[in-house]
């Protein structure tokens, strides 16, 4: 038990970076521009696409991700130009209803440009195979390597927010945006970042997953709830809040889904012990939501009431 | 009560099949002169590389004869789409309006439950290449539906027999949680009798297995079973052999193929399956289909391709022993029964049931000499094995 539970763990971080570098694009753009953007999920499935044709084209997965970073700047650009920069003045409901336009073109695009077959991104081979753990356990080095990337990332988040003067303004958009435009800053420039910066987070973590998982378009729908609920968790608009918030749902979501019907095994039969623990873990993320928005109506590190 | 259902149905079976017989004579596609075929296969979406090789499979030997049993041949290929009632609308156009002999597919189970009937109940002969459902092999067997591939438990139970015979006593089971899913762990359990260490059903479609790996890794069992065709297989494969979990055996079905190992590759070498053929089995027939579909192809055939190949094969045979007469369809059903061909897995015929009596083997998934990611014999579990359902079949 005590080494499934310390398996369970890793896992638990590896998904809770990655939900994190997509929430954090997620919570930026919600909290500092105030955009619904469920179109947020479509660029971490084009993320993982560019670099399967990057890695294709070039036979390297390094040279794939080198490629991919730029791709993603033009495509968050390109996005935010096209289609955003029209939704700032909307209701929230247009912006639902634009960005939820967004993710069926996008969809469809995928399919047209790429196929419907899954397709498989190369594992780097320095990142191949497995560690040692404790006893017979290994765990996987391009998972760790995934943990390792996602924290790095984090730290660079914390010091551009928190000691640099572009942070300075998302920290104050954040906050109010209203007087940050009011003292002179360039409002449409500072938007154009922030979402651009988004885009490449979220497209970062699908290049990350894309050589465990098969690319395929369906993707992004998968993880676009749990990091709604990761924004609501940890506070609108901070990133800080992004970063707990992704690692507390992820845990809780990978504990839950192994130990609940482990332990409903006791009382059900295996398929229905299966059917319900595969059930009660997204319940438990949901219920966690719950416990917290009670406590802290803002979430956990909610700047606006 | 029960004694006079039953002599009503006992006597109103015959009737019935007697008035179809009549029916079947009058039918429009048995008097023309040509032989017309629909193949029927899922040919788009995520599962279209099994339809593709069948449908490839069947064409390679359609065109090598070039006229099946010397009778002028049109073969009509339809994509169900992995959909069962756009299948059963499709079937029932080849069946209506391009008055097929023959329908040959498909690839699904659920498919073929819902062409099934549509098919078989206007007298058109249905040549299951892939599918084997229970029912079909069981109580509801028909005259007009033939099977070459197997009945779908059997490929588990292989595995299931190998477990019990290697000793095992603490097998991890893992499935979707779906019809064919739960079918497949109790096929696996009819053959084996030791413990698990784990019974485990993950949703339909689900692409990253790190929590059942971490329970696998946690409970270090003797050996997992696992059923998961298509995108599901490769994934679980990778993130296996990335887990570094390979010291446990690998045993499954329809999971490391020749669909999937083009994308596995050295992830699943090693890894074992139960199966009715292999590309490598050794036979003259086995060496010239497989060197014949490498050459038109460029690809291994897997078993889809395989039995596609035979029921063209079984076609072929069949028409050439009636003297080319589509229109006696007793005799061509008779014909069709003797399966007179040499068939690439070697011992083939037919049980009452109109299911293969074959031999299966344990396979394993090797780099093989000429490059390509294959599966490969490595012994016999079953010889001339008959499906659990095959007594339950009356047929008249």
């Amino acid at each position: 038990m005590t080494n499934l539970f310390v398996l369970q763990l890793l896992n638990g971080v590896q998904l809770g970076v990655l939900l994190f570098l997509i929430a954090a694009g997620l919570t930026l753009v919600f909290g500092i521009m105030d955009v619904v953007n469920l179109a947020h999920g479509v660029l971490y499935m084009v993320g993982a696409y560019l670099i399967a044709t990057f890695a294709a084209a070039t036979g390297s997965f390094w040279w794939g991700l080198a490629l991919m970073l730029p791709a993603a700047v033009v495509v968050g650009l390109v996005l935010e130009w096209v289609v955003i920069r029209r939704l700032y003045a909307r209701s929230h409901l247009d912006q639902v209803l634009a960005t939820f336009g967004l993710v069926m073109i996008a969809s469809e695009a995928v399919k047209i440009i790429w196929g419907v077959s899954p397709l498989a991104v190369p594992m780097p081979e320095i990142l191949s195979g497995s560690v040692p753990l404790m006893g017979p356990l290994q765990y996987p080095v391009y998972r760790i390597a995934i943990i390792v990337a996602g924290l790095a990332v984090a730290a660079g988040l914390y010091v551009v927010i928190n000691h640099t003067r572009i942070g300075m303004l998302l920290r104050a958009g954040a906050t109010d945006r209203m007087m940050v435009s009011a003292l002179g800053v360039d409002i449409g420039r500072l938007f154009a970042v922030v979402f651009t910066l988004g885009a490449v987070l979220a497209c970062l973590a699908g290049a990350l997953v894309a050589p465990i998982l098969s690319v395929d378009t369906g993707m992004g729908e998968s993880v676009l709830i749990l990091t709604f609920v990761v924004v609501v968790i940890g506070g609108i608009g901070s990133i800080k809040g992004a970063f707990f918030g992704a690692i507390l749902v992820a845990l809780v979501d990978t504990l839950g889904g192994v130990f609940g019907p482990i332990l409903l095994r006791e009382v059900l039969d295996p398929a229905a012990a299966g059917q319900a623990g595969r059930m009660l873990a997204p319940m438990l993320v949901y219920i966690l939501m719950a416990l917290i928005l009670f406590a802290k109506p803002a979430g956990m590190f909610g700047g606006r009431g | 009560m029960t004694f006079k259902t039953t002599l009503l149905a006992a006597t109103t079976a015959p009737l019935a099949l007697a008035g179809a017989a009549v029916a079947q004579d009058a039918l429009p596609s048995a008097t023309d002169d040509t032989l017309k075929i629909g193949l029927v296969y899922t040919l788009s979406g995520p599962a279209a590389a099994l339809g593709e090789q069948a449908r490839n499979g069947f064409m390679l030997y359609a065109d090598r004869v070039g006229d099946l049993g010397g009778v002028e041949t049109e073969i009509v290929v339809v994509d169900d789409e992995q959909r069962p009632d756009l299948a059963a609308d499709k079937a029932r156009e080849l069946v209506a309006r391009d008055e097929v002999d023959f329908v040959v597919g498909p690839i699904f189970s659920n498919v073929l439950v819902a062409i099934h009937r549509p098919v078989t109940e206007t007298g058109t002969i249905l040549i299951s290449t892939n599918a084997g459902t229970s029912n079909f092999a069981g109580e509801e067997c028909h005259p007009n539906f033939f099977v070459t591939s197997y009945q779908n438990d059997q490929n588990h139970e292989v595995m299931g027999a190998y477990a019990e015979s290697e000793g095992y006593q603490n097998v991890f089971l893992m499935a979707p949680n779906y019809q064919a899913g739960k079918d497949s762990l109790a096929g696996f359990k009819n053959s084996y009798t030791g413990g698990f260490a784990g019974e485990v059903f993950t949703e339909l479609g689900q692409l990253d297995f790190s929590s059942e790996l971490a329970q696998i890794a946690a409970f270090q069992p003797d050996a997992l079973f696992t059923f998961m065709p298509g995108g599901m297989g490769v994934n679980l494969v990778k993130q296996y052999d990335q887990a570094g979990l390979t010291s446990i055996p690998f045993l499954s079905a329809f999971t490391v193929d020749e669909t999937t190992l083009p994308a596995t590759q050295d992830a699943a070498v090693g890894l074992l399956g139960g199966a009715n053929w292999a590309p490598d089995l050794d036979n003259p027939a086995n060496e010239e289909f497989v060197s014949a579909y490498i050459e038109k192809y460029g690809a291994l055939p897997g078993t889809y391709a395989m039995q596609a190949y035979d029921a063209a094969q079984l076609i072929d045979s069949a028409i050439r022993k009636t003297g080319a007469d589509l229109s006696d369809r007793e005799a061509l059903r008779a014909a069709l029964l003797e399966a007179d061909f040499d068939s690439p897995r070697g011992d083939f015929s037919f049980g009452v049931n109109q299911y293969p009596v074959q031999d299966f083997y344990l396979v394993e998934a090797v780099k093989r000499d000429d490059g390509f990611y294959g599966t490969s014999v490595r012994e016999k579990i079953f010889d001339d094995y008959v499906d659990n359902y095959a007594a339950n079949c009356t047929m008249e």
